[in-house]
């Protein structure tokens, strides 16, 4: 066991599966002698070799579609996103194809790749470097979304990813690539995907979120709990297929619910779940649902990103709205 | 003949000013493109938007600016294009064209301000033709096809720059634009700072043709390879493919061998990847030296007449600095107030909330 920050546990389940699997193949923009521009694969070049860690040229679209073709012919590519504005280059390669190779090859061709991409805003850069756009690709059936929320989850969801036979979207909460640190074991961690994590256990309210978001979650629910409000706090981990199990059992128990997500609001993945327990668990209710997230309007330059992502105080206000309800 | 060859292509590389300072006349098309006054203008130009470059490294090492993409060793090619240009053409640059961009008619303190993170900063003056910047890489090469495309069906007598670096080369959007400014024959000149390196990755590994330029020829036009530290010689092809451009005699692809004297970004560390002999050996090669050597042949240009230009330089950075700085922040409500031509009533209800937040946070 040893500290490690979130882009360290990345880093260190890649070493891990690349070392047990001579089909992972890592590939994206400067990933090689660079290590990445989040340094998620500093050293691998070293250890692995060119042809195992490849610089690729500047193309996010050629990247995903040459990792559906090498994912069918039999690798296990593990792709990097530079950042997830970027990815927008490669819709076409995601949605119309990796997304529907089982289903249109009727099963003969698969597509085991997994795209690692940083997400979501906080860390003062440019434009389109602060996207939380999970709803794009939750909403695309054939591919699976998952976000980590601290370094173990990340090493044993990622792990989970590249093993797991369909395609995976990994996105990693950039804001809190250094900002935690964490025992992770060295050993393997297998994280199952499609289950969610039940982070704190209290009868109150249920509180919904993933990846960085999870943190100011955590506080608002410490800041209740002086009030006397305990909280279930459910991290969500797999966005695509969720633990509707796991989200509902809760809900039942409770009778609110919370989510938040810094994604814009309107079809955010909230709504998705909301529309869930509403379908589902409507007479366990004694409150509205409520979303906390960010505007819909496009991601501010960094003077402004801050007031944009939702805060603890705003978290804590939707907690006392849904019990004072 | 069962077999015959169907194409064969040259591709041409410029130069007017060589990297010792001299100059080849007899390539010059005319003589008063480089008088005395031209080029001192040129060289101011290229003092001004190095200044500007440096401070802004500055201000970012001192958290006053985020991340920042210098243009250090590109200026040449930037000065080149701003002059080749004429006001009613338009621009649509990449994310490394801070200089063209102030030679454009941008003021340097909103160029500042967008550095620093201010939307106010991508505001573009009226009567400036010039597309923000495009972070993404070579994606505003299409706008740039269809504006060109645009201004042909309107009979518009302009042309379209678009600049991109290396690394669009690699890009769907590269050949998807100049494919169709090829098939239309349409009035743009696409513009590449070749400066060798898309952040860690070489120009070897970006591509495994000989030249960029030569790109060109599978799409129908000519493309031409011209050093990118020579001010003159890009000044001369850009101003060429314009006025053929606007000629109607469609596209041109010029490619600019440069180099990037500094990292790809304040974010990035260059020597992770490339050696110090590399970029030693490129600052020898500095457009800046190897036009002031011209002038100091040429015009006798002096040690006094250099720390005058210097010195007004600074001052004006100064002054533009003072400018950025004492801005007011901005009201983070401005994040609704581009976004549509008018906000629906979930929006305005959104907007409104937003603002009730801001005003609670606010008090004590």
């Amino acid at each position: 066991m040893s500290k490690l920050t979130l882009i360290q546990a990345v880093n260190q389940a890649l070493h891990h599966e690349m070392e047990k699997d001579a089909n992972v193949v890592l590939l994206g923009e400067d990933i090689g002698r660079d290590g990445g521009v989040f340094r998620a694969t500093d050293g691998l070049v070293e250890r692995f070799g060119p042809s195992r860690v490849v610089d690729t040229p500047l193309s996010e679209s050629a990247i995903v579609g040459t990792a559906i073709g090498m994912a069918a012919y039999g690798l296990r590519p593990v792709a990097e996103i530079q950042f997830m504005g970027f990815l927008y280059g490669a819709m076409e390669q995601l949605i119309s194809h990796a997304a529907r190779l089982r289903t249109r090859s009727r099963g003969r061709y698969t597509c085991p790749l997994v795209i690692r991409t940083p997400y979501g805003g906080g860390i003062h850069a440019p434009e389109l470097h602060s996207e939380s756009t999970e709803a794009f690709f939750i909403h695309t059936p054939g591919i699976k979304v998952v976000a980590p929320s601290t370094p173990a989850e990340a090493k044993g969801l990622l792990l989970s990813a590249i093993r797991d036979p369909d395609p995976v979207l990994f996105l990693e909460p950039s804001k809190i690539y250094r900002a935690i640190k964490e025992e992770v074991s060295e050993d393997e961690i297998l994280i199952p995907l499609g289950e969610a994590r039940l982070v704190a256990e209290g009868e109150d309210v249920t509180l919904i979120a993933w990846g960085a978001m999870l943190h100011p979650t955590l506080e608002a629910a410490a800041r209740m709990l002086v009030k006397g409000v305990h909280a279930d706090v459910i991290d969500l981990r797999t966005l695509s297929p969720i633990d509707s199990a796991t989200i509902l059992r809760s809900v039942e128990k409770t009778g609110r619910a919370v989510i938040v997500h810094e994604a814009a609001r309107s079809c955010g993945l909230g709504a998705e779940i909301a529309a869930e327990i509403c379908e589902k668990a409507l007479l366990s209710l004694k409150a509205p649902v409520l979303r906390v997230t960010g505007y819909d309007t496009s991601v501010p330059l960094p003077k402004s990103e801050n007031d944009y992502f939702p805060d603890c105080d705003q978290i804590v206000e939707a907690i006392e709205q849904v019990v004072q309800f | 003949m069962p077999r015959r060859i169907l194409e064969e292509f040259k591709v041409e590389w410029f130069q007017l000013l060589d990297e010792a300072g001299k100059l080849d006349a007899a390539l010059l098309p005319s003589p008063d493109l480089i008088s005395e006054k031209t080029v001192k203008a040129f060289y101011e130009s290229m003092v001004l938007i190095r200044a500007f470059d440096e401070k802004a490294l500055n201000l970012q090492r001192s958290g006053r600016l985020g991340t920042y993409a210098s243009i250090q060793g590109q200026e040449a090619i930037q000065v080149a294009c701003a002059a080749a240009l004429q006001q009613s053409d338009w621009l649509f640059p990449s994310f490394r064209e801070s200089g063209l961009s102030i030679l454009r008619g941008n003021p340097m303190k909103a160029l500042y301000l967008y550095w620093a993170g201010d939307e106010r900063g991508n505001l573009v003056p009226d009567g400036v033709n010039d597309f923000p910047v495009a972070i993404p890489v070579g994606t505003h090469i299409p706008h740039a096809v269809g504006a060109a495309w645009a201004a042909q069906h309107k009979k518009d007598p302009i042309a379209v720059l678009t600049t991109f670096g290396d690394g669009a080369t690699s890009k769907g959007d590269f050949h998807e634009g100049l494919n169709f400014a090829g098939v239309f024959k349409l009035p743009i000149v696409f513009l590449c700072q070749n400066n060798q390196w898309a952040i860690s990755v070489p120009l070897s590994r970006q591509t495994a043709s000989k030249t960029l330029a030569q790109k060109a020829v599978a799409y129908g036009f000519k493309g031409i390879q011209v050093d990118g530290n020579d001010v003159f010689g890009v000044h001369v092809a850009v101003k060429d493919a314009l006025d053929a451009a606007r000629r109607g005699e469609g596209p041109t692809f010029i490619e600019c061998l440069t180099y990037r004297l500094s990292d790809h970004t304040t974010a990035d560390d260059a020597s992770r990847y490339r050696s110090e002999e590399e970029v030693a050996l490129w600052r020898k090669k500095d457009p800046l030296l190897r036009l002031r050597t011209y002038m100091e042949a040429e015009w006798a240009w002096s040690e006094a007449q250099e720390a005058a230009l210097q010195q007004a330089v600074s001052e004006r950075i100064a002054a533009s600095v003072e400018d950025f700085e004492s801005t007011d922040p901005i009201d983070p409500l401005d994040m609704f107030d581009t976004l549509f031509a008018s906000l629906s009533p979930d929006l305005l209800a959104q907007r409104a909330a937003f603002e009730q937040r801001l005003a609670k946070r606010k008090k004590p």
